[in-house]
């Protein structure tokens, strides 16, 4: 299927490379992503810490890059897909680009729920651990990759109910998921709550990375890359043994 | 005995300090995670329980629509069957009206059950004032009242103390020592707390629901002291906010059936008293006189407001329980009556004027457990959301508004949002370099202790 795709900004800013595995994982699977030109941020830093005008300045450049278009827009990054599907009709409602906003928002998906879902009308059915295969960290039977930790994000978990879709998409591609115990609690990032409560922020990410350990396993990935940084920065400071890496990078490596 | 220090003033500075007392954050987490496991029981258990959510939901929004009127038709039904109902619009009000009941009542005994209205209006230091004396007879408000403390939780009020510093404290008060088992705690408190309810010329009590139908009060407790206290003493006052009130006793089911399992994950409380005015002649017990002091105290401003969700909360406490910053810091960070994420909410609706409570909604990383775990449905991450727009008007956050303005200045342009890319990438692999960053601005913040991604 053709798409559209969007990186994020944080992929832009700090770690491209996920956005060339997120479009190759599109190309295996038989879809044609473009990526989008001209687009920035969509407003989420400014709209979660209460400036709307300003979120709205910012998202109104991504949403402008989005054009007039059908082709679904498959983004790499599950707070963004929310804020862009479920919180985009609100931001614009009652500005001259409301109903763009709704078109877009409407055509506005996370990575794994449209790659597990893409060409059918199947909604991703939510929810942690439904999928996670049971059974030993090591490797899986048939000597395949090692088990991933999967972290769910909470936009992913509570608003896209992307919880299950990540691991789906992990498991078509080979790879065996575990969740940590209490893997529904918030792993402390939150955009500004990590600056500005950093000791709490910090204690969440501790208690997280604490279950993280607990699997065995050392491979943690998720489908928000500011989960994954911050849980790494925490993890690199503790030196922690944990491997941190997108689930695009995992499910668009070179073979 | 450790030294007190000065509470800091922030609610970052008190979460650092409740960060460092590593024996009351695993209380907290053993006593959050036990009552969430039991709540995720009793609701499994319900058949219907999205439906039964959807209908508290509109019960509770119902009953706030026709606040007015349902107020009044409860009011008259308990008057005409003895009742006494008194309009209390602030803190200063009610806590008048209560110390004057107590006056000419003479009761300078008083036993009282858990009311959450009673520590928002600093009762008990009122009528200490006065000189009476008052005994908390919750087991939890009673351990809080022995170590001086507010309550921590809304549900359990010393559910940050674990059974060894109870002992601890039981022990101090009966000047020899009680043995660290739950067991030997609640005998000694059952003992301690009869002689209270014996003496008490007094009882005051909170009020769950108030039934506008029939003019009843509804208490629920686990440990039959709701029910001394207001059926012991001659004299019985109960304290309700004016938003606790349901139509009937349809209504009432529905939310008895959410709010035990949603607190400690019963069926039904041990207790479900309901009182329909005092002692009527012939009958063996109940008191001679009962009051209800309704309190207003900020609620009716936000009633009507995008914040008036907020007034549907039926105080089970389940919020707290899932909330991972509550988890990490404990009731006392908040430094309100109301902590976790309705406290987070309701606590700036209540005190206005107040720029500590404002604070109240940074303390949340909005990821959304709070609104998926309420029973009436209140969307209580939006309405934090909302509370930050708020306030993001005000002149408090002026040096943040223009860091968004040039913010979002830069990334609606997407040459400099190019340009900021480039000059990431390459200052990054400079600044990971630096041990040690100066503790300012966010990268500070995230510095302190977390590595730069
Ligand atoms: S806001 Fe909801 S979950 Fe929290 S205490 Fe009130 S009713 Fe319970």
């Amino acid at each position: 299927m053709r798409v559209q795709f969007f990186a994020s900004c944080l992929v832009e800013l700090l770690r491209p490379d996920v956005a060339t595995a997120a479009q190759r994982a599109l190309r295996a699977a038989g879809h044609e992503p473009e990526a989008l030109v001209g687009a920035t941020c969509c407003g989420q830093p400014a709209y979660n810490a209460g400036y709307r005008a300003e979120a709205q300045r910012v998202a109104r450049r991504t949403l402008r890059a989005l054009g007039d278009d059908d082709r679904p827009c498959v983004v790499a990054s599950g707070s963004c897909a929310t804020m862009m599907s479920h919180h985009w009709p609100e931001l614009f409602e009652g500005t001259p680009e409301e109903i763009a906003a709704r078109r877009a928002a409407g055509r506005t998906e996370e990575l794994t729920a449209f790659m597990t879902t893409a060409g059918s009308d199947t909604a991703p059915d939510g929810g942690a651990g439904h999928d996670d295969q049971t059974g030993g960290p090591e490797t899986s039977r048939a000597g395949g990759p090692a088990a991933v930790i999967v972290h769910d994000s909470c936009h992913a978990l509570r608003e896209l109910g992307a919880g299950a879709t990540v691991r789906r998409a992990l498991a078509d591609a080979g790879h065996p998921t575990r969740s940590a115990e209490g893997s529904e609690r918030c792993c402390g990032f939150g955009g500004s709550f990590s600056v500005k409560l950093p000791a709490v922020s910090v204690a969440m990410a501790d208690e997280k990375l604490d279950s993280f350990v607990a699997t065995g396993c050392e491979q943690v990935t998720s489908c928000d890359l500011s989960c994954l940084l911050h849980l790494q920065g925490r993890a690199r400071r503790r030196g922690l043994g944990l491997r941190f890496d997108h689930v695009a990078t995992l499910l668009g490596r070179e073979t | 005995m450790s030294v007190p220090t000065a509470t800091p003033v922030s609610f970052s500075g008190r979460a650092e300090r409740a960060l460092g007392d590593e024996r009351m954050r695993a209380a907290i987490a053993r006593g959050t995670g036990l009552m969430l496991e039991r709540r995720h029981e009793a609701i499994s258990a319900l058949a219907n329980a999205d439906e039964l959510r959807d209908a508290a939901s509109d019960i509770r929004a119902e009953a706030l629509r026709r606040l007015p009127e349902l107020l009044e038709q409860w009011s008259d039904n308990l008057t005409a069957h003895g009742g006494q109902v008194h309009w209390a619009g602030d803190a200063d009000e009610a806590t008048a009206i209560i110390a004057e009941i107590v006056n000419r009542r003479g009761g300078k005994v008083i036993a009282k059950g858990k009311s959450m209205i009673s520590e928002e209006i600093h009762l008990n230091a009122v009528l200490e004032q006065a000189g009476a004396e008052v005994t908390e007879t919750d087991l939890g408000e009673f351990i809080q009242q022995l170590a001086g403390e507010p309550p921590s939780h809304i549900v359990a009020p010393a559910m940050h103390k674990d059974r060894f510093e109870v002992a601890d404290l039981l022990s101090a008060d009966r000047g020899a020592p009680v043995s660290p088992e739950i067991e030997a705690e609640a005998a000694y408190a059952r003992r301690r707390l009869r002689q209270a309810f014996l003496d008490a010329g007094v009882g005051i009590t909170g009020v769950n629901f108030a039934v506008a139908s029939t003019g009843s009060i509804c208490l629920v407790e686990n440990e039959g002291n709701g029910r001394m206290c207001s059926s012991l003493p001659p004299t019985h006052i109960a304290l309700m906010g004016l938003e606790r009130i349901v139509a009937d006793f349809g209504d009432l089911d529905v939310m008895l059936n959410l709010l035990a399992r949603s607190a400690t994950g019963q069926a039904l409380t041990v207790y479900t008293n309901i009182i329909t005015g005092p002692r009527r002649t012939g009958e063996i017990d109940g008191p001679e006189e009962l009051h209800v002091v309704v309190l207003d105290g900020g609620r009716s401003a936000a009633l009507g407001t995008e914040f008036s969700p907020a007034l549907h909360c039926i105080r089970c406490g389940a919020c707290l329980n899932v909330c991972p910053v509550y988890r990490q810091v404990g009731g006392h960070a908040y430094e309100s009556v109301y902590s976790g994420p309705i406290g987070a909410v309701l606590t700036p609706l209540l005190k206005p004027e107040d720029p500590a409570a404002r604070e109240l909604s940074e303390a949340s990383s909005l990821c959304g457990a709070c609104t998926e775990i309420c029973p009436v449905r209140i969307p209580l991450h939006d309405l934090l959301l909302q509370l930050r727009q708020r306030d993001a008007r005000g002149d408090a956050s002026r040096l943040r508004r223009v860091g968004f303005w040039l913010w979002s200045q830069a990334w609606s342009r997407r040459w400099i949002f190019r340009a900021m890319v480039l000059a990431a990438r390459a200052g990054l692999p400079v600044l990971r370099r630096i041990r040690r960053l100066p503790n300012v601005g966010w990268l500070g913040a995230w510095h302190r202790g977390r590595e730069l991604p």
